[in-house]
């Protein structure tokens, strides 16, 4: 029976690094305050002073450099683990994602690839305005060669770390910080691997599927309480990845509700939640007995003062399921 | 304060002595044979592009004392992170011919599956990873992995080419100031060859050199003649032994010019005169090092006679063997875009591949 421990999102992710760095000598740790400071949420604490300046270290403050030199220590044999120190700050590192570390596999054929995971923390619900709360995953699942993967909670973050650092494919790893250190869970103390690319029914229900990821998983629990006081039984799924992500278990789960709605809190607009709407109306139309619907942030920058009314919460989560169940 | 251009070889063909050891007699006649080769596969390969037998070329006429140079005064696996305009450095890898314009067409032969457009190459048997198009981002990747050859004492040092233009690229910035603070092994030299497409060096810098920056870096910088193969082959040793004994990157600028149009999309009359092309024909890389070869007479008519038809007939044979075969099966299409191909690739694949049965019916 392995060993359980009390930890929050933060201890988690830095005992699944911990792990990673004590096995995989060649696996280096790159970032802006990542070195001997431990981050600025001290997701790398400790971890300089464990395995050295040289496999755990600081970089100058340039986003493009950190993605950009990781990518070149890849393809040298290391592997990276690049920290962005806010995922508002990754677009100057755009071009090196998409057009470098997504690519590079299957330009060469396979001669050359990227392995390495990119984590940086995303999302609102901190008081962070425009440039410390956005969700860019979108901009990322719509890109073929990255894998985007976003934990929900301490065991969840764990796990699809150690399974992301195992990857060899370029991982982007979203880290909800509004929930870092809000809450804390029994996390396995050893090695264990939550696979990438596999979603979680979390709560079996028969009357709708509520399908969510990251910091709004803890919004679909909450909204699926008030849903049971009123009587309706929700089915609630993890995706934990988005790109390639599961689409069989949710069809499997609409099959059986005939009702999808999605949570996320990026915009709406050409958002992940349009995307599996779309291959779920394709897939299941017969099965289908309201329309889909998304609950997303607003189609507007993210907000300062105003965000408790951009972030979907669950009064919103359950007016939408009232309405799809009650349709 | 703008740092001298080093030469080595004079306006005659003769340099001093103490380098004749840079390149010994032997190398000095391969180079000039991978330079005739070079070039007739440059003229050869544009008129099959205006012949439409192959999408895409790009030369690298004139700039051959810095392509082929940089490779020959390298350790044999060093990686090289190439732009689009240094076959050179490929032929001085002897990187097989066939392999090359397999790349060129993109056929089923091409070790990168007709994956990118010509002169996108990348072959890790001879330590030349993937060139892309985007200008500039291969320059944080030597960075990278000079810093990995460092932590893993393999040696390498990485060279990563770059054309004046992505000099102004912020990845240009990134790759050297992290590549000073990370001791990288890494050289960057940049092919100054006066143009981007049709933009000037003088709209890419009001400053008067591009090596000057590397003082802001904290790193070594020198200017070199790029069309004098010495001094390139000079300059690249000194950088490399610098970098594999830990003293840190260098920023090689070489001048040089390009002879020939940006690209076979490109038409250069359109932006600066003939003349001027022409002025540059009796500095031009071959031009001086033949010179050279001469003076240390080790080149005969004869000699050079039999470079250039032998190069003719390689290339003839490459070409007819790079175009007997068809383009990659479509199935190739889904494959190498993750290590294991998710199911949502083999739907759409299987949808696809379904489409194109029914459809032939």
């Amino acid at each position: 029976m392995a060993e359980l421990v009390q930890m929050n999102m933060i201890q988690a992710l830095n005992n699944a690094l911990d792990i990673y760095m004590q096995r995989e000598l060649n696996a280096v740790i790159l970032g802006e305050d990542a070195g001997a400071f431990g981050g600025v949420f001290r997701v790398t604490e400790g971890l300089q002073q464990k395995y050295g300046p040289e496999r755990v270290f600081d970089t100058p403050l340039a986003e493009v450099g950190i993605v950009g030199a990781a990518i070149g220590m890849a393809l040298g044999g290391l592997h990276p683990i690049a920290e962005i120190q806010f995922a508002d700050f990754v677009f100057s590192a755009f071009d090196q994602i998409v057009s470098e570390a997504a690519k590079y596999r299957y330009r060469c054929a396979g001669q050359y690839s990227v392995r390495m995971v990119i984590r940086m923390p995303y999302g609102g619900g901190i008081r962070g305005g425009h440039y410390h709360s956005q969700s860019p995953e979108a901009y990322f699942a719509h890109t073929p060669g990255l894998r985007v993967v976003i934990p929900s909670g301490p065991y969840e973050a764990k796990g699809l770390l150690l399974a992301a650092l195992d990857c060899p494919d370029p991982v982007i790893f979203l880290e909800p910080k509004k929930i870092y250190r809000s809450v804390k869970t029994h996390v396995p103390k050893d090695y264990y691997a939550i696979p990438l690319e596999k979603a979680t029914v979390v709560r079996e229900g028969r009357d709708a599927t509520l399908v969510a990821y990251g910091s709004m998983m803890e919004v679909a629990r909450e909204a699926t309480l008030l849903a049971e006081g009123e009587g309706y039984d929700v089915e609630v799924i993890d995706l934990s990845s988005i790109l390639p992500y599961d689409l069989k278990t949710v069809l499997a789960s609409v099959e059986k509700t005939g009702r999808l709605v999605v949570i996320q809190e990026a915009p709406r607009t050409c958002g992940f939640a349009s995307e599996l709407l779309a291959e779920v109306q394709q897939r299941a139309f017969t099965r289908l007995r309201a329309p889909l619907q998304r609950v997303t942030g607003f189609d507007t920058p993210f907000p300062y003062a105003l965000e408790e009314h951009y972030l979907p919460d669950k009064e919103r989560v359950l007016d939408v399921l009232r309405r799809t169940i009650e349709f | 304060m703008i740092p001298q251009m080093r030469s080595i070889l004079n306006e005659d063909g003769s340099c001093a002595e103490e380098f004749l050891d840079l390149v010994p007699d032997g190398d000095l006649v391969a180079i000039l044979r991978a330079i005739a080769l070079n070039r007739v596969m440059d003229r050869r390969l544009m008129t099959l592009q205006r012949q439409g037998r192959l999408g895409f070329y790009l030369t690298s006429t004139g700039e051959e004392a810095v392509t082929v140079g940089a490779a020959y005064a390298l350790r044999k696996d060093d990686p090289i992170f190439l732009t689009y305009r240094e076959l050179g450095a490929l032929l001085w890898r002897q990187a097989p011919l066939n392999a090359i314009m397999n790349q060129l067409i993109g056929n089923t032969q091409d070790v990168n599956k007709g994956r990118q457009m010509p002169v996108h190459y990348c072959f890790r048997e001879y330590h030349i990873p993937s060139v892309s198009s985007p200008v500039g981002t291969q320059l944080p990747h030597a960075c990278g992995f000079g810093y990995a050859a460092r932590l893993l004492k393999t040696g390498q040092v990485a060279l990563a080419f770059l054309g004046e233009g992505a000099a102004s690229q912020g990845d240009f910035h990134a790759a050297l100031n992290f590549s000073g603070v990370l001791n990288a092994q890494a050289i960057f030299l940049i092919r100054n060859n006066g143009y981007a497409i049709s933009t000037p060096e003088s709209i890419q810098t009001r400053a008067r050199s591009l090596a000057i920056r590397a003082e802001g870096y904290g790193i070594a910088g020198l200017r070199i003649d790029g069309n004098d193969l010495l001094a390139v082959v000079q300059a690249v040793k000194e950088a490399a032994e610098r970098a594999r004994s830990g003293g840190g990157p260098t920023l090689i600028e070489a001048l040089t010019y390009r002879m020939g149009a940006h690209s076979s999309a490109d038409d250069p009359a359109r932006y600066r005169p003939e003349e001027e092309a022409q002025q540059w024909e009796q500095f031009d890389a071959l031009a001086r090092l033949r010179l050279h070869a001469r003076w240390r007479d080790v080149w005969s008519d004869t000699m050079e006679e039999e470079a250039w038809a032998d190069a003719e007939k390689a290339v003839s044979q490459m070409i007819a063997d790079g175009e007997r075969w068809p383009p990659p099966p479509v199935e190739s299409l889904f494959d190498d875009v993750y290590e294991r191909m998710p199911e949502s690739l083999r739907t759409q694949k299987e949808e696809y591949l379904r489409f194109l049965r029914e459809k032939k019916k």
